[in-house]
């Protein structure tokens, strides 16, 4: 397997630390004038998902990790595993709930989403920034109030919780943002 | 394609007004302004230090990492005070603070000794910054008291790195000799705190440089280095007249370098020579001039403060 020097650490790059896939977020040359340089660098556990920092000496390499993003379909859950499938090859992989977490709240069957690979095993699914799904679930909704501000919560097709306008009604489809769950905009069917 | 200086036009005008201003500081008092190349046979031994190589037609040369020992021979040729604003190279050394291409100020006073020195950056950078600013002076060891607890007239490598290490996690410290330790301290944990100008002054003889040995204390250099919070800014030394040592500095860094397993460097023969001749008894400091651009316009990165980094 091919390693990497701290002089070609960059955003993104993925390297084995301790035995786990990280990927690099940040890479500091830190060297005084005269003296030993080092690289503080800022790292996610892909598997975990926590970020930790760590100092290298400048020069030093690691080994690289065997990491790919691919865009894949989602195609259902079976409750233990969730399916995707690579569009172009038929290819399909099932990713557990350790590496799928928190983004079977953004999954519907269909849907593209990202999933990361490790040695060719799922271990991270990346949703969409953007997904459209119905509500099936919301107190009913205030005729006319489309200006006010107010909000009420919302269950979506894919158990989300979402705070939603509250002129929506149940079986209305909404627009959200996966990465802070916001509500976007109603989407008209 | 984008073509436009990485400065903005307030830093290219900031910057020639510095260079009047430093030209004009040095010709008051009487100060030569001098040139020396930036290609040479020989380079800086130093072993955190690599620079990089040109060759013509089948010679290969450095291009310089400081002008020091050119301007040394001039010294010794009986100059008297000098000055020179440069470029400067660094192999490998690039980041938000770092750029492989970078510009120099750097001066020695004949007479003077690092203390004196540090009064004249001072007058300096007050001048440049349009204003009088307040400096703390603190040395090595005591600065490395105040942040980490660490005495480094009594500590042991095995302590100083279980120290470090407890100091910085994210550091595997084990395989660290004594300076890097002291490098990673100073760096990560120590210049951190650092708020305002301050100089530190009297490092370990380990790390002495080009710094004379002070003569009260055989394992303290008069070397200081200035910092502006926690960004190195400038290093200075009562300067090393004596070849003899010279020379043995020099064999003991290409010895670590092939310890590391660096190349050696050739060695500056004509430096030798030339403080065999005699070098007067003088002070002389490098002041980063892009990093000062940097603190006088609070530039967060470097690239900002260079015109072309592309």
């Amino acid at each position: 397997m091919a390693s990497y020097s701290t002089s070609e650490f960059r955003s993104g790059l993925k390297i084995l630390i301790d035995g786990d896939p990280c990927s690099i977020i940040e890479n500091e040359f830190v060297k005084p004038g005269k003296g030993q340089a080092f690289n503080r660098v800022k790292i996610r556990n892909l598997k975990t998902g926590r970020v930790l920092d760590k100092t290298f000496k400048s020069g030093e390499s690691l080994e690289a990790a065997d990491v790919i993003d691919i865009d894949m379909q989602f195609l259902y859950s079976d409750g233990e595993f969730w399916h995707f499938m690579v569009p172009d090859t038929f290819e399909q992989h099932a990713a557990d709930a350790n590496a799928v977490g928190e983004s079977h709240l953004w999954l519907k069957a269909q849907d593209s989403c990202q999933v990361t690979l490790y040695n060719g095993s799922p271990i991270g699914v990346t949703p969409p920034n953007f997904v459209e799904l119905d509500i099936t679930e919301t107190e009913p909704g205030l005729k006319g109030d489309t200006a006010q501000g107010g909000t009420k919560p919302a269950t979506l097709e894919t158990g989300a919780m979402v705070k939603v306008p509250l002129f929506l009604e149940i079986g209305e489809a909404v627009r959200v943002d996966t990465r802070t769950g916001e509500y976007m905009s109603r989407v008209k069917k | 394609m984008r073509w436009e200086p990485s400065a903005s036009l307030e830093t290219i005008f900031k910057r020639a007004r510095i260079y009047q201003q430093i030209r004009t500081f040095f010709s008051d008092r009487e100060f030569l302004e001098v040139d020396t190349p930036v290609l040479s046979k020989s380079t800086n031994t130093d072993a955190q230090i690599a620079s990089i190589r040109a060759f013509n037609q089948h010679e290969a040369l450095y291009l310089q990492t400081s002008p020091e020992f050119a301007m040394k021979r001039f010294l010794a040729a009986g100059s008297g005070s000098i000055y020179q604003i440069c470029h400067a190279f660094r192999e490998a050394e690039t980041g938000r603070r770092h750029n492989p291409e970078f510009t120099l100020l750097e001066w020695y006073r004949v007479g003077y000794d690092y203390h004196a020195l540090m009064d004249e950056v001072e007058v300096l950078i007050d001048t440049l910054s349009d204003r009088k600013n307040s400096y703390r002076r603190v040395c090595y060891r005591d600065l490395l008291i105040e942040y980490t607890n660490v005495d480094i007239t009594s500590i042991q490598l095995p302590e100083l790195r279980e120290k470090s290490g407890e100091l910085l996690p994210s550091a595997n410290t084990e395989d660290l000799d004594f300076d890097q330790c002291l490098d990673l301290l100073l760096s990560m944990v120590v210049t951190p705190c650092l708020k305002g100008y301050v100089f530190v002054y009297d490092y370990p003889i380990s790390q002495a440089a080009l710094a004379r040995a002070s003569v009260g204390n055989p394992a303290i250099a008069e070397r200081f280095e200035l910092f502006h919070d926690d960004l190195e800014l400038a290093n200075g030394f009562s300067e090393l007249t004596d070849a003899k040592t010279q020379r043995s500095r020099f064999d003991k860094d290409n010895d670590l370098r092939a310890a590391k397993g660096l190349p050696r460097y050739p060695v500056d023969e004509h430096l030798l020579a030339a403080l065999e001749s005699g070098l007067p008894e003088c002070a002389g400091v490098a002041l980063g001039l892009d990093r000062l651009l940097m603190v006088l316009l609070g530039l967060d990165s470097i690239d900002q403060a260079i015109c072309f980094t592309d």
